[in-house]
């Protein structure tokens, strides 16, 4: 397959999958800021946002402070951030449209038929209530259109490509939840479960869809460190750097042994993955969890690096 | 002036060939046929032709409007435009290789030589090299008028990079997909075998053919040319690689295309885009569409480019008035298919006809296409007139002038209902080093506007599908 090709549809994938991951974290901030101050933290809710959506440096330069008016739109809706769900959706769009005949019908439906419906959503008009209702919305295109990808595609190199955007942009992105809020996970004076920090806790919990996740996993009321066991180490949960990792593997497995050929992003996934499963969520804790995150998205930006180098051109 | 009616609409006699088909029209109930028209309509914009464009505001491209009443042609018709087609083909290979060599055509008389090289698609570095098995033109799209029950002619000759062919497959799927009652009825030539075709013309001719399996690739400039979503549909139906110009690569005059498990070496490359953006080191320095070295890798041998480099000669429609002659002459027969008489402005005589009867005449520009550039006289104002008089006496070289033709008409619907309009069909002949390929029919253009003899889709043309009856 063109490299080119395999660049697209890696892309493709890849962005869809950071728009709704935007649309979780816009998800969890309303709802964290919509509670009374006491439990919110100090009002810093917005200023996380923007830090996890990493588009912080782009944001300040053109707003003095982050509220609820200004990160929804930009987010969401700004032409001017690169990253905002608008751009992620129509750079999706473009990048499949260049191989519109490597993905499914049913794959280039999802994406052009959302791309075709944004157009109807304006911030402007919006309040609290629509806002919602839109970024429930972006979460079911992304839906669709993985649905649609696991549903219909041949299981060859296009549909390993398009699992590897997945996965390396999964991990980036909860890696960034954990990069911002790890303050938060740290253990404490704070009495567990009377603490400021539990709205916190749950918040990181909603940004990955993993709220309800959470109590049939560990079975008891929410703890800082085993939020971050959940998001870190725990394979069950689809967007664990655990997990995404196990299908970053899988997929470069899969597409070295259908090439006849192994390479420097296979050996530097399986690392990855080999340093996840044999880690214990005490052990992170106590060599640093900040320093493990910052390790950890760094080393994922060079897995990236190295599927590119070796597959995208 | 009254055009010949291909159904024979206006007239008591409905023609043979369509009387099935008038049968079906007239017993239609026309909300049947209203939703089968927004049926077609929708076709379009999900599945196919305008993908590319579906709903963009940016780049707006429209719906090119399909009339879902085909076009239909006998097989005895077809028989001889097929014969005369092929003839034509093989005319226009052998005079590409002569002019690019031996220039005999020129040194007998045939066609004067300024008409050669000083033709802006003439080119200088094609000149004494050869290309894999001698043939240049490999897809062409010929243009063909109708003007009564007996007379085709051809209008012009596209042999660079024609295009509408996916526009033929596509009316076909629709109309099968609309209408299996009518196929039932009639037996009409299928036509998707048009795909393979065009393979096993690419595969003849890579170099060393035989070799192993030839790798083919079609080249385009992008999504954002508008005919790209054609490119994109062949290469599906081919089953080779659309590549951009950035997906490959020349070393040591081999070209390569980037693949995800690493170089892979290109035989044939069936390109989209103009001579002028193949190679920034050859021709235009700034483009960035082409492959560095390309035509190095063509000029050693290696490659196959389909089209030729240089094939533009045959389009310029002052050779295209010598046509009669390159045909008797490279082939030793009278040319089947007529060519519209045509008046050669660069000759004093024809110039001077032509300036006292501009109201009567069609005038083009000799390298112009797509229906621009061109005055219809007995729809033009006196001004547009008088404008191209000055153009004329100014440049006469760059026109020739033919009479308006009474092109013929097909039943079309029209606001009013059914009414006649002007077409021209346009069949894909393939040359390969295996022989002549055209599938029955082509793409009929029909022109909507009432009156209209143009039928290019930039100037509100639709297109039509177009059956050739079996025998």
């Amino acid at each position: 397959m063109l490299s080119r090709t395999a660049d697209h549809i890696y892309w493709t994938a890849r962005y869809v999958e950071r728009a709704e991951f935007l649309a979780r974290i816009l998800e969890a901030t309303l709802r964290l800021s919509s509670l009374p101050s006491n439990y919110g933290g100090a009002g810093t809710e917005w200023d996380s946002a923007v830090l996890t959506s990493g588009c912080a440096a782009a944001f300040y330069k053109a707003h003095p402070y982050a509220d609820e008016h200004n990160v929804r739109e930009f987010l969401a809706f700004s032409p001017d951030n690169p990253s905002s769900i608008r751009n992620c959706l129509a750079i999706a769009r473009t990048n499949a449209r260049a191989v519109r005949t490597a993905l499914t019908s049913e794959m280039w439906d999802a994406l052009n038929g959302a791309w075709l419906e944004l157009r109807q959503f304006d911030n402007k008009k919006m309040g609290r209530e629509d806002f919602a209702r839109f970024l429930d919305w972006v979460k079911n295109v992304s839906l669709a259109f993985d649905g649609s990808a696991y549903r219909t595609m041949l299981r060859n190199d296009a549909y390993w490509f398009s699992r590897l955007g997945v996965g390396i942009e999964r991990a980036d992105n909860t890696a960034r939840i954990l990069d911002v809020k790890y303050h938060v996970l740290l253990p404490d004076t704070e009495q567990v479960g009377g603490s400021l920090d539990y709205f916190q806790w749950t918040t990181i919990l909603r940004e990955v869809s993993a709220h309800t996740a959470y109590h049939w996993v560990y079975r008891q009321s929410v703890q800082p460190w085993l939020v971050a066991d959940l998001l870190i180490l725990n394979r069950q949960m689809p967007r664990s750097l655990a997990a995404s990792y196990d299908t970053i593997v899988r997929h470069l497995d899969l597409i070295a042994d259908a090439y006849g050929r192994r390479g420097p992003s296979q050996r530097q996934a399986r690392a990855m993955l080999d340093k996840l499963a044999s880690a214990r969520i005490e052990g992170i804790f106590q060599s640093g969890l900040h320093e493990f995150i910052t390790d950890f998205l760094r080393d994922n930006n060079k897995v990236g690096a190295a599927i590119a180098e070796q597959y995208l051109i | 002036m009254a055009a010949f009616d291909e159904m024979g609409l206006g007239s008591d006699a409905v023609r043979p060939a369509y009387r099935a088909l008038k049968i079906w029209l007239d017993s239609a109930p026309p909300e049947l046929l209203d939703l089968r028209r927004s049926q077609a309509e929708h076709f379009f914009r999900r599945v196919g032709i305008t993908f590319a464009v579906y709903g963009d505001t940016q780049d707006t491209e429209r719906l090119i409007p399909f009339d879902i009443i085909p076009r239909i042609i006998t097989q005895e018709e077809w028989t001889k435009l097929r014969k005369g087609l092929e003839q034509r083909v093989n005319a226009l290979n052998a005079f590409l290789r002569d002019v690019y060599g031996p220039r005999e055509c020129i040194r007998a008389g045939v066609i004067p030589a300024d008409l050669v090289d000083r033709n802006p698609f003439y080119r200088v570095e094609m000149i004494g090299q050869k290309v894999p098995h001698d043939i240049y033109v490999h897809i062409s799209g010929i243009d063909i008028v109708r003007v009564d029950a007996d007379t085709f002619y051809v209008l012009e000759d596209n042999a660079r990079t024609p295009s509408g062919v996916s526009y033929m497959l596509e009316n076909r799927e629709v109309m099968m997909r609309l209408f299996p009652e009518l196929f039932a009825e009639h037996r009409i030539a299928p036509v998707d075998n048009y795909p393979d075709a065009l393979l096993a013309t690419l595969r003849s001719v890579a170099p060393e053919a035989g070799r192993r399996n030839p790798n083919v690739v079609l080249l385009t400039p992008g999504q954002y040319n508008s005919a790209f979503y054609e490119h994109s549909f062949l290469a599906d139906k081919l089953g080779v690689e659309l590549v951009e110009g950035s997906d490959l690569y020349v070393r040591d005059d081999v070209v390569y295309m980037r693949t995800t498990e690493g170089p892979q070496r290109v035989d044939v490359i069936y390109r989209r885009i103009d001579d002028d953006f193949l190679d920034p080191l050859t021709f235009r320095p700034d483009s960035a569409l082409g492959v560095p070295g390309l035509m190095n890798a063509y000029l050693a041998g290696n490659v196959t480019l389909a089209n030729a480099v240089g094939t533009g000669v045959c389009d310029d429609k002052a050779v295209y008035s010598y046509m009669p002659e390159i045909v008797r002459f490279f082939t030793g027969e009278e040319p089947i298919l007529k060519n519209v008489p045509t008046w050669r402005c660069r000759e004093p005589e024809a110039l001077a006809y032509v300036l006292d009867h501009l109201p009567e005449l069609v005038v083009k520009e000799v390298n112009g296409s797509g229906g621009y550039g061109m005055l219809v006289g007995p729809h033009a104002t006196q001004q547009q007139i008088q404008a191209f008089r000055k153009k004329l006496r100014h440049d006469p070289a760059g026109f020739i002038a033919q009479p308006t033709l009474a092109l013929s008409t097909c039943p079309t619907f029209a606001a009013s209902g059914i009414a006649p309009r002007h077409v021209d069909l346009r069949p894909f002949v393939l040359s390969g080093a295996d022989g002549v390929r055209c599938v029955p029919g082509g793409l009929t253009r029909v022109a909507l506007k009432e009156g209209s003899l143009v039928v290019n889709s930039s100037q509100g043309g639709g297109t039509k599908d177009t059956w050739v009856l079996d025998a």
